[in-house]
């Protein structure tokens, strides 16, 4: 590809999302604000809170990789070479880390204590 | 650290976060966009498809105060690479079909007439509807012309029915190419497959539905019950050779059987057969289901105007002679060609118009602010060559046979990937439709 940067990028993602990428971007910053801002109130990680957005971060990340799989037409049987374990562990870790920033932010906003 | 902590403690961690920045900066920074040409140049885009719109809208970037007319009559417009995946049954038919209209960019005038005659030497060019149009500048982005009345017998009317199937012909014969297709892997029996002798466009194309074909049959479990039979125009399946070999390999895996300097050239769509001129002489092949590829040859405007190739092996079908790098007219400097009509040796894909329309677009505003440009095409074309569903090649090679990955150590270009599955599933389209704006 030529010209790989970030208005390309950004171009191509509008093209296949639409007003959702926005959305979805829109997500995103206010779970990513929410998380910062509940560390800042507590002044650092609740280790038992921690434990349940990473539990349920392992859930997100196992939801990415079958969503993948269920807007596209091909399943595990299809992965061949290493590059494509990469592109698996990168859906799981990018479902798993939204996951457990977006339940984290939650449960802390929630002043659920745990 | 922040950037007032960087410069009151101005220690190698702040270096190193410095080079770090910079380094993820580098691909983000944006395209230094270029102050407007200023210009009352006359533009006429013969064509509205995937080079015409890319290029109109590129121009319309880089102008301004120009007059550019895109002309064509067709309303539609159809994302070709869609084709595949609509005659395998992995998408309707109106996944490659959308409107001209909302891809014209602002600025630039779409005209729905097709161009009947044009005369380089006047510069003008005539639409099918009376109108004459004077340019300063041309670009025939024309496309081509699938020449199914060159196979005797073929009636494009009969796609669908009794075992023909043409992926080609259109959204709606690729989605009747998938009826054909899946009737014959339920049943059974010899399919046959092929390309023509002319240039073609996206020669990936015919190997891919093979091996489409035999992936379905495998997944209704009846591939035992048939024979798959390639017939290549020439002594080898594709035209780099690296890449010929390769698919060599997979066809023998797949038990996918290859006849050699096979040209079809006669089809009898009622009793099923298929007529082919090969080295020995005419030779009949029966079928139960065949993906019929049709020569390919400029359109009739290009081919019967003076703007045509003279000589050489590009004249027989009336390709645009144009210089293989620049894309500007042998004779008519201020022509150029993008896309299919272009009469280079390689390059007809959506991918080659993302790489030519730039070069074509920035040696014509060049021509107008009265410098010069390096830009060159390398004859780059690219073709996610489908092996299974799933899995595909990312096969990109340039005019010298030579493979140019994109992701070179990353995507292997010969390795059944998922990950190139997913590029031409999910990425492939707004790609595509991004480089119809302008914007990739």
């Amino acid at each position: 590809m030529k010209e790989i940067d970030l208005a390309t990028i950004l171009a191509v993602f509008e093209e296949m999302l639409g007003p959702m990428l926005w959305v979805l971007v829109a997500l995103a910053l206010l779970a990513t604000i929410a998380f910062v801002f509940v560390l800042v109130r507590d002044r650092g990680l609740r280790p038992r809170r921690l434990v349940w957005a990473e539990a349920a971060g392992v859930a997100g990340g196992i939801a990415a990789v079958l969503f993948m799989q269920f807007v596209t037409s091909s399943s595990f049987a299809d992965i061949g070479g290493p590059i494509d374990w990469v592109l698996v562990a990168a859906i799981f870790a990018a479902g798993a880390i939204g996951t457990m920033v977006g339940i984290y932010a939650l449960l802390g906003l929630g002043r659920w204590r745990g | 650290m922040n950037a007032t902590a960087a410069r009151a403690a101005p220690g190698r961690r702040a270096l190193i976060a410095a080079i770090a920045g910079a380094a993820l900066a580098a691909p983000f920074a944006a395209r230094r966009p270029r102050a407007a040409v200023q210009t009352r140049a006359r533009i006429v885009i013969v064509g509205a498809g995937a080079a015409g719109l890319t290029t109109a809208s590129r121009l319309a970037r880089e102008l301004s105060g120009a007059s550019i007319t895109l002309l064509d009559r067709r309303r539609e417009h159809l994302y070709q690479p869609g084709f595949t995946l609509v005659a395998a049954g992995l998408k309707p038919e109106g996944y490659s079909v959308s409107t001209t209209a909302e891809y014209v960019a602002p600025g630039v005038r779409l005209v729905e007439e097709g161009a009947a005659e044009i005369d380089p030497v006047s510069r003008t060019v005539t639409t099918d509807a009376g109108q004459r149009l004077a340019y300063d500048f041309l670009v025939l982005a024309t496309g081509l012309v699938l020449d199914y009345g060159a196979i005797a017998g073929m009636d494009v009317a009969r796609i669908g029915e009794n075992g023909l199937g043409s992926v080609y012909a259109g959204p709606a014969a690729a989605a009747a190419t998938w009826r054909a297709m899946s009737a014959f892997a339920d049943r059974g029996g010899v399919a046959l497959f092929g390309r023509p002798e002319t240039e073609m466009k996206c020669a990936g194309a015919p190997l891919k539905y093979a091996f489409l074909t035999d992936d379905i049959l495998r997944r209704r479990g009846n591939r035992g019950r048939a024979e798959l039979i390639y017939n290549a125009h020439a002594r080898s399946l594709f035209s780099v050779p690296i890449v010929a070999e390769r698919v060599r390999m997979l066809f023998e895996d797949r038990a996918i059987a290859v006849n050699h300097e096979h040209v079809l050239t006669a089809i009898d769509t009622s009793r099923r057969i298929a007529t082919f001129r090969t080295p020995q002489g005419a030779k009949e092949l029966g079928y139960d289901f065949i993906n019929l590829v049709p020569p390919m040859r400029a359109p009739p405007v290009v081919r019967n105007s003076p703007l045509r190739w003279q000589s050489g092996p590009l004249a027989a079908d009336g390709w645009a002679e144009v210089d293989r790098h620049s894309l500007r007219h042998a004779r008519f400097p201020e022509v150029f060609a993008v896309g299919d009509v272009a009469g280079v040796p390689k390059g007809k894909t959506a991918a080659s118009v993302k790489w030519q329309a730039p070069v074509a677009v920035d040696h014509l505003v060049a021509t107008i602010a009265g410098r010069t440009s390096d830009a060159s095409y390398n004859g780059y074309t690219s073709c996610p060559l489908i092996t299974r569903i799933g899995r595909a090649m990312l096969v990109e090679f340039d005019y010298k046979d030579n493979l140019v990955p994109s992701f070179p150590g990353v995507v292997a270009p010969l390795e059944e990937l998922w990950i190139t599955w997913i590029m031409k599933e999910v990425g492939l389209k707004p790609t595509y439709l991004a480089m119809l704006r302008g914007r990739a």
